[in-house]
């Protein structure tokens, strides 16, 4: 009997390795996969049945705060600036799960992060929960201005510092109200998002980064930039005086706005925003025209830490150039397959601001603990480098005589030197979009802005992006700068 | 491999004491969980969970001196353990379920006892294998019958008397396997050697075979009707190894196999809770809020705990149905993760073969077979439920030996452990014989 007993043993032993195979696919192969399982509530409940930390600005004021409940889920999330900051700060649901950074921030919140941790041994110790708080680097009263600002009109404003890619303030109208998102009441929670996604002005969607427009003339800062690297094209690169400029494999021509006649040197081109010269710069670019702009990130989604991230902005596929050269001329004016967010128009002009380098964009500046002690700062981390610093001081001087005596002088402020490119970007949908992007001081940049306004906003087709633009960047650079 | 009995019980001793440490720690691990301070009544818990396991060992000592020194030890660190998962289930869903498995606890240790001072000498059981039988028999009967039996769960299992509900289910699969091993011993010759040969295979005379197949059909019977599935697997698949060692003929496994197939087969064309069964194991995705809760959670269960697990009291095993009894596997899974989970399949794989071991070492057949049967009672169950959470095989109810909450199973379990220290004993006992040595001198 024993040879079978041997036998039995080993079939047993081979029964045990199966439960041991089967283990390790549940625990470690398929874990992820099972842990964040829509139907597996195991993690939302771990994160709503305890306090979690506080969501900050810049100036102190509290955006998120948790409060006790007296249903399953102890905690609920408190929203008090409502829509002004929703689209920054995202919402803890329940239903959805999590958005913006409640979701990017949330092991922190949660008091996971093993940092967090070890500092509050001593809580722990006392029985109180560690959670962290998320001071952001945006300002309250700086995005309530960019609100007030776009009033009515649909749009976006994006305001940074160009050196250490902090979001300023971040704000696109319309915005909704995250508070409804954060009820534990399932059912209300899913008739208020269908009620966001029924509405034709789309709220639930952060414009400012998850949205493409084209960029109209505001994108000559790219053109220029481009073309300036290559070492073919100078500021005194002379072109020919045009209304129109024909194209290649099309009888269709790409007009100046409004039917002037324009040209000259690029830099006069530029600081009049003349489409002949720069229609011109695209078709001479061409092949080399997508590998330029995909070093200011087009083509890649910036990676901002408000989940779920930033939209990717586009232009012409790389190499077909010889498959449609006008699209080419078109992209030399922000138009045709351009589309980009108003972000990364920000970080465009970031780019010339920061001596060509663009910073990996953040809303978070640090992590701090239950008593306020910072234990993480979110460092500054280079992302593209789009230029050399000589062209970014070119692009610099170009983009001043755009606020001093070009198309932009709605943006001059007495004392600071601006330095800013408009946009009047022709689209499919209706009235141009009014973009103006810049910065300032134009000899030491503190701060970066783009601010774009849909259809002309409340002047409609008379819009530019220097007349509705221009002012309320203006607004942001004075408030920044405090003058 | 001739450890002296003082060595054997000091190895048992060390063992146990690391078994108690374990359980100590995940003891208070789970107590600070609850809050900063550790409740008054530790050192009363510490000293009867100490003072258990010296009984236990003590009576080792004293009844079964030369016996295997790992597995009372293996059993404390698995009871200990499914205690400490019971405790900290205990704190969520509040059913205060610990206390009692800790009485039950005492009641196993007391029939551990018990059974050592009882049967001093195992081939008294073979004498009375026809008693075990209708033992057996009556024991699976019982809770059919109208006013003691109670149907829980689904399944009706189980019987009421006065203020103790218990599973007589539990005991009537050692009565059985003492019964089988006792029959089969004394017909394994003639069952072997077999009659007429039918399709190639030599099929033994009926009159030898029927005995063993009315037995087994009737306790498949009994348990379908009872809606038992787990141990109706688990007693056929005892069933088929037992008789697999006692006459070495893999025709019998194989012919089992076909037997099961059948069976399994008739099952499902005839029960709709078989059905059911096997659908939501083929897939449970589609009705992961319906009859495919309890597998889809513990699956949850088992991914959200990934390597390390979440750490005591940190999972959430009030959502998974049962977590304290069949699915206790699934909080293990959860909050300590990959780690403890296959720390509880290798114990039960050093349990197994520590009772095979005592099997082979066993010199005569009765008990080898028996012991053989025992352990494979404990392996088998335990695969039939560590199989059925993971998705493995189909999910079939039964208990995770020494570690799932009910006193039935537990008593049951501590009689098998008992049994099998009492067989290694007898066995070293008969090895250290002069007279045995000789005799195996001689038949060199």
């Amino acid at each position: 009997m024993n040879r079978a007993i041997r036998r039995v043993g080993i079939g047993v032993t081979v029964l045990i390795l199966l439960l041991v195979g089967q283990l390790t696919y549940l625990q470690v192969y398929d874990a992820d996969h099972l842990a964040h399982d829509p139907r597996n509530i195991r993690f939302q409940l771990r994160d709503f049945s305890k306090p979690r930390g506080k969501i900050q600005t810049s100036d102190g004021q509290v955006l998120a705060r948790s409060v006790e409940t007296k249903d399953e889920l102890k905690f609920q999330r408190l929203y008090p600036q409502g829509a002004l900051f929703s689209q920054i700060v995202g919402y803890q649901s329940f239903v959805f799960g999590n958005t913006g950074v409640e979701q990017t921030y949330n092991n922190e919140l949660a008091g996971r992060d093993p940092l967090l941790q070890i500092r509050n041994v001593g809580d722990l110790l006392a029985g109180k929960e560690p959670v962290g708080n998320v001071v952001l680097s945006t300002s309250a009263p700086l995005q309530a201005a960019a609100r007030d600002a776009l009033g009515a009109q649909h749009g976006s404003v994006v305001v940074m510092n160009p050196k250490t890619g902090a979001i300023l303030a971040m704000y696109s109208n319309p915005s909704y109200d995250p508070q409804p998102f954060a009820s534990h009441n399932s059912a209300a929670v899913q008739d208020y998002n269908k009620l966001l996604l029924a509405s034709p002005d789309k709220p639930a969607l952060a414009r400012a980064y998850r949205e493409r427009f084209p960029p109209g003339s505001t994108f000559k800062v790219v053109t220029s930039s481009v073309a300036l690297g290559t070492g073919r094209f100078t500021p005194q690169s002379m072109f020919p005086v045009l209304t129109e400029l024909n194209l290649p494999q099309t009888s269709n021509t790409l007009k100046n706005f409004g039917g002037e006649a324009c040209g000259g040197t690029l830099a006069l081109s530029f600081q009049q925003s003349c489409n002949t010269t720069f229609g011109q710069i695209g078709l001479d670019l061409a092949n080399e025209f997508v590998p330029g702009m995909e070093k200011f990130g087009i083509g890649s989604a910036p990676p901002l830490d408000v989940a779920p991230g930033a939209a990717t902005s586009v232009g012409p596929a790389p190499g077909s150039f010889q498959q449609n050269q006008p699209l080419f001329a078109f992209a030399g004016i922000g138009q045709g397959d351009v589309a980009v967010t108003p972000l990364e128009m920000a970080l465009s002009a970031s780019a010339v601001a920061n001596n060509g380098q663009i910073m990996q964009p953040h809303v978070a500046d640090r992590i701090t603990d239950s008593d306020d002690n910072t234990v993480k700062t979110i460092d500054p981390k280079p992302w593209r480098t789009a230029m050399t610093p000589q062209v970014a001081s070119t692009v610099t001087t170009m983009m001043q005589s755009v606020v001093e005596g070009g198309t932009g002088t709605a943006a001059r402020i007495p004392g600071v030197s601006v330095a800013g490119k408009t946009g009047t970007a022709q689209n499919q949908q209706g009235a141009p979009h009014a973009w103006f992007v810049g910065f300032a001081p134009a000899e030491d940049p503190q701060v970066v802005v783009a601010v774009m306004v849909e259809h002309g906003g409340s002047v409609g087709s008379e819009a530019t992006g220097g007349r509705v633009a221009a002012p309320i960047a203006a607004q942001m650079i004075r408030m920044v700068l405090g003058r | 491999m001739s450890l002296t009995p003082s060595q054997r019980r000091n190895a048992e001793l060390g063992l146990g004491i690391l078994a108690v440490v374990i359980t100590v720690g995940g003891y208070i691990l789970v107590t600070l969980s609850k809050g900063p301070s550790l409740p008054s009544n530790i050192w009363f818990f510490l000293a009867v969970l100490i003072g258990l396991y010296v009984a236990a060992h003590l009576a080792v000592r004293r009844l079964a001196p030369r016996a295997d020194g790992t597995l009372l030890p293996l059993a404390a660190l698995l009871n200990g353990f499914g205690f400490v998962i019971i405790t900290r289930i205990d704190r969520d869903v509040n059913n205060q379920l610990a206390p009692s498995q800790a009485v039950w606890t005492m009641v196993g240790v007391a029939a551990f006892v018990g059974t050592l001072l009882v049967v001093r000498r195992v081939h008294v059981l073979e004498r009375y294998r026809y008693t075990f039988l209708f033992l057996g028999l009556f024991a699976l009967l019982l809770p059919l019958a109208p006013g003691i039996g109670r149907e829980i769960n689904g399944g009706r299992l189980w019987v009421h008397l006065g203020p103790i509900n218990f599973q007589p289910g539990e005991l009537a699969k050692v009565f059985l396997v003492i019964f089988l091993a006792g029959y089969l011993v004394d017909k394994r010759e003639v069952l072997a050697a077999g009659g007429r040969r039918i399709a190639g295979l030599r099929v033994p005379a009926a009159r030898h075979l029927g005995p063993l197949l009315l037995a087994w059909g009737f306790s498949l019977i009994v348990m379908i009707r009872e809606k038992d599935l787990g141990s109706s697997l688990l007693f056929f698949a005892v069933f088929a190894v037992m008789l697999y060692i006692a006459t070495e003929r893999t025709a019998f496994l194989l012919a089992g196999a076909g037997l099961f197939v059948t069976g399994a087969a008739i099952g499902y064309a005839i029960f709709g809770h078989v059905q059911e069964r096997v659908s939501v194991w083929a897939n449970p995705w589609p009705v992961a809020a319906g009859n495919g809760y309890q597998i889809v959670q513990s699956l949850f269960s088992f991914g959200s705990g990934g390597f390390a697990g979440t750490g005591l009291g940190l999972g959430s095993p009030d959502k998974i149905p049962n977590a304290s009894t069949d699915f206790i596997f699934s909080a293990i899974g959860e909050e300590l993760g990959l780690l403890g989970t296959v720390a509880i399949v290798i114990a039960f794989l050093l349990f197994v073969g520590a009772g095979f071991r005592i099997a082979v070492q066993a010199q005569r057949p009765f008990p080898k077979l028996f012991a053989a049967g025992l352990t494979s009672i404990i392996g088998i169950q335990a695969f039939v439920i560590l199989g059925g959470v993971t998705r493995l095989i189909p999910l079939t109810g039964v208990t995770l030996p020494f570690i799932s909450y009910g006193g039935s199973s537990l008593i049951a379990n501590f009689v098998i452990l008992a049994l099998l220290l009492r067989i290694s004993d007898e066995s070293a006992e008969r090895a250290s014989r002069p007279e045995a040595r000789a005799d195996a001198l001689a038949r060199r």
